[in-house]
This record gives structure tokens, sequence and C-alpha cells, in this order.
């Protein structure tokens, strides 16, 4: 099966139709478990208490809320190198959940914050870096949407993009050096400070989170696909199926 | 190299010829950076810690305030348009344009920044930090500024859109630029900071006429 036949809009729409209840199903499954376990089995923290739970949505809206950046990028890449059309739709389709996951980790950050540091906000080098990822999401989202000629806004928006992208090292390393105040990283890559039952629960969101992401994002991504290929006739017979339920 | 030389030429001389717009921005710069002891209280030991950040910042705004210019005339003017049929590579005239923009607006606020830095209580060697570091960063500001003023070439609201996407790009530049002044202060030295700064204006000098140039055929086209 040739994979490329699916950087078709035609071919992807159905495609993406078919995944959409897969990834819906399996985040629902990876969030509940994760929940359940986080809330109910995870050990009381020694240090923290209860707050400490919070970081299972935490850290997974922050890993969900960078790592949807680099996809952005990865997609814009490709896009303006190969041209193609459905690529600059993922994109846009993914910016506004890659924008959600970054407020609900500053949010979460803060509500965590306020026992754990005393204060809601502290000018700490990841806190701060977070709200400056926030802004590229805002900035591509509002540029993107800005541009009447769809055409220059998918272009445009995949430039920003770019552009971002080699900025985001540079702003967390600039900001690092600028202040640092915050716990030191909790999941390292071969030993881990928290305990296994904490590490699963937080696995396990993560994974819920990324489905999630697929699910809305490929759900988004159709609607664009629609409206932006109206013109063509497998689309106009789409819509109207879809006018007449 | 002629086509650099010929648009930086024109550049500079629409810049003088206009320049009661260019002391505009520059009065900006001044008005923003002296508003600030009305808020905070003029103690002087306050002022010298906030001063470097304080002038920054200013220099930052007044280069956003700047940008919209740097293509606005040509492209209604239909000279963009020009410039990107001509067989000339479009790296060596955006570049020349973004030299001579900074040229005209970048560099007056490196040579006003001792004058401001004297208000904020700071002091001899400390000034020449100040000003060396924007003498360092101001063209970074101007080379990833051209990018989001070409985005935004032609767009309703321009202004705004391009300050939020311009300004936390010039974070790290903000960061290293006001902490040269900081470290200096504390005796430890700058060569860390504008070592940074000049590896940034480096990589922006490479970087930035590029998606600049991509960045105005879609807004020609």
């Amino acid at each position: 099966m040739n994979i490329f036949r699916f950087s078709s809009p035609q071919t992807f729409y159905p495609l993406a139709g078919r995944l959409v209840p897969v990834f819906a199903v399996l985040a629902a499954a990876f969030l509940a478990a994760g929940l359940y376990i986080g809330f109910f089995e995870a050990p009381t923290d020694a240090v923290q208490g209860e707050v400490y739970r919070i970081i299972h949505i935490h850290v997974a809206a922050a890993w969900m809320s960078m790592f949807i950046y680099l996809v952005m990028a990865f997609w814009s890449a490709i896009g303006l190198g190969l041209g193609t059309r459905l690529s600059f739709y993922m994109t846009q389709a993914l910016a506004p959940t890659g924008a959600l996951f970054c407020f609900i980790a500053l949010w979460t950050g803060a509500l965590w914050g306020r026992p754990t540091w005393g204060a809601y906000w502290v000018w700490d080098a990841r806190l701060t870096s977070q709200l400056l990822l926030l802004f590229l999401y805002f900035g591509f989202i509002a540029l993107t949407r800005s541009i009447e000629d769809p055409r220059r806004a998918d272009k445009a928006g995949a430039i920003i993009a770019l552009v971002g992208a080699v900025n985001v090292p540079i702003i967390y390393f600039s900001v690092k050096w600028w202040n640092t105040l915050h716990q030191g990283a909790s999941v390292k890559p071969g030993g881990s400070s928290m305990a296994s039952v904490m590490l699963w629960a937080m696995l396990l969101t993560a994974l819920g989170c990324w489905f999630y992401s697929l699910a809305v994002t490929l759900t988004r991504a159709r609607s664009i696909i629609l409206e932006r290929e109206r013109h063509t006739d497998w689309a106009s017979i789409e819509i109207a199926r879809l006018g007449s339920k | 190299m002629k086509v650099f030389l010929a648009v930086l030429r024109r550049d500079l001389l629409l810049a003088w010829r206009a320049r009661a717009d260019l002391l505009v921005a520059l009065s900006f710069f001044l008005i923003v950076a002296s508003l600030f002891p009305f808020g905070v209280g003029a103690d002087p030991n306050q002022l010298r810690a906030i001063g470097p950040g304080v002038v920054w910042v200013a220099a930052l705004l007044a280069v956003l305030l700047a940008l919209p210019r740097l293509f606005d005339k040509d492209f209604d003017s239909g000279v963009l348009e020009q410039l990107l049929l001509s067989p000339e590579p479009a790296v060596l005239w955006v570049a020349a344009k973004i030299a001579a923009h900074w040229l005209a607006t970048g560099l007056p606020l490196v040579i006003l920044s001792p004058l401001l830095g004297t208000m904020y209580r700071l002091e001899g060697v400390e000034l020449g930090v100040l000003a060396g570091g924007l003498l360092l960063g101001t063209p970074i500001l101007s080379l990833v500024g051209a990018i989001g003023a070409a985005l935004t070439l032609g767009l309703r609201g321009a202004g705004s859109l391009l300050a939020l996407l311009v300004l936390p790009l010039f974070v790290p530049v903000l960061v290293f630029g006001a902490g040269a002044v900081d470290a200096w202060g504390a005796g430890m030295g700058v060569s860390a900071q504008f070592s940074l700064l000049g590896g940034g204006l480096l990589g922006a000098l490479a970087l930035s006429p590029l998606a600049c140039a991509a960045a105005l055929r879609l807004a020609v086209e």
C-alpha cells in the first residue's frame, strides 16, 4: 500500500473519519485509567502530600504542548518543501490543541505552585518559557486567521511556525539562564526519583492526551478539508450529505 | 553586491528625506524610558536596578514601532513587486533593506542609550556595556522583526499582530542584553552575554533574509 496516497485530501478525509472514533475511545480509556491510578492508587507524596497529584495532568499537558509545536514545525517544513496542501491543513488543525494544552499546563502549574511555592506565579524558567510558547501559538493562530487568501495564510503560518521552532530552544535556554527556581526534572531516562505507580499514571495520562490530540486534530482537519476543498465535486457531495442529515 | 549597495543607498536616502518619522520613533524610545520613574519612584538604587531592563524594553518597543515602515511604502508603490521580478537574488536586496532600516532606526537608539543610562544612574563602563549590548542586539531585533513585518504586510491590524508575532522572539535578546549590564555590575564580566548576542546576530544574518524573501513573495503573489 502506498502511504503517500493519503497525502491527497480526498483519500485522507475518509481515512481520518475512520480513525477518529478509534483514537477517541483510546483517549478516554487511557485518561480514565491514568487518572484512576493517579488519584486512587498512587501513594501520598512524603513531601508535598496530596497536592502533587496534579502532576498527572500537568506533566502530560506540558509534554503535549511542546510536542505539538514540533509536529506543527514538521508539517510546515513538509508543506513548504513539497507543496502539499494537507500538511498546511494539519498544521492549522494542530494549533488550537497545542494552545489548549499550553494553557492547561500553565493553569495547573499555577494551582500547584500556590501550595508548594506559596505563589500562583513564579518567574522561573519552565513557567516563563511555557508562557512564551503560548504566545507563539497565539501568534500562529492570529496570523493564519487574519490573512484572507488561504494559500498565503498556509505558507505564512508555516514560515512563522518554523521561525518559532528555531527559537523555542533559544528561548528556553535564555530563560533558564535568566532564572531558575524550579525543582529539577523528575522524569529522567534511566533513573527516576518517582514511585513507579506515579510514573505509570503519568505515562497513561500522557498517552491519553496524545490520543485525544490525534482525535481532535483529525476532526478539525476534516472540517478544514471540507471548507477548503468545497469547490471540488467530492467535497460538495459530502457537504450536501452532511447538510441533509 | 552592486544591488546591495544600490538598495542600501536608496533606502538610506528615503529615510533621510522622511527624517521626521525617524525622530518620532526616537522620541518614543526616550518617552517610554522616561515614564518608568514616574511609576516606580526615583529612588537611585531602584533606578540603577531597573535601568538596563527599562532601556532595553524601550528599545524593543521602538524597534517594533518602526518595523512596519520597512516594507510598507515599497509594497504600496509596487517597488517590492519590481524587485521580486528582477533577476537579482532577493536575499541580497532584502538584507540591504534591513541594513538600511537598522542604520536609520536602530543605530540612533544605540547612540542615545548612554544618555538614558545616565538618567538611571548607570556609570562609566556600565554605559559602554549597555550601548555595546544594544549595538549587537538591535540588529538581531531588526532582522527577526523583518520576518514578522514581511508576513503581516498589507494585513488589517498588522501592527498589533506584528507585536504578538515578534515580541516573544525578542525575549532572548532582552535577556542577554540587559543581563550583560547586570553581570558587569556584579563583577562577572560580559564575554558570555556578548558572545551569545554575537552568535545570535550571525545566525539571524544567515537565516532571516531567506525567511523574509519567502514571506515577501507570499505577500506580493
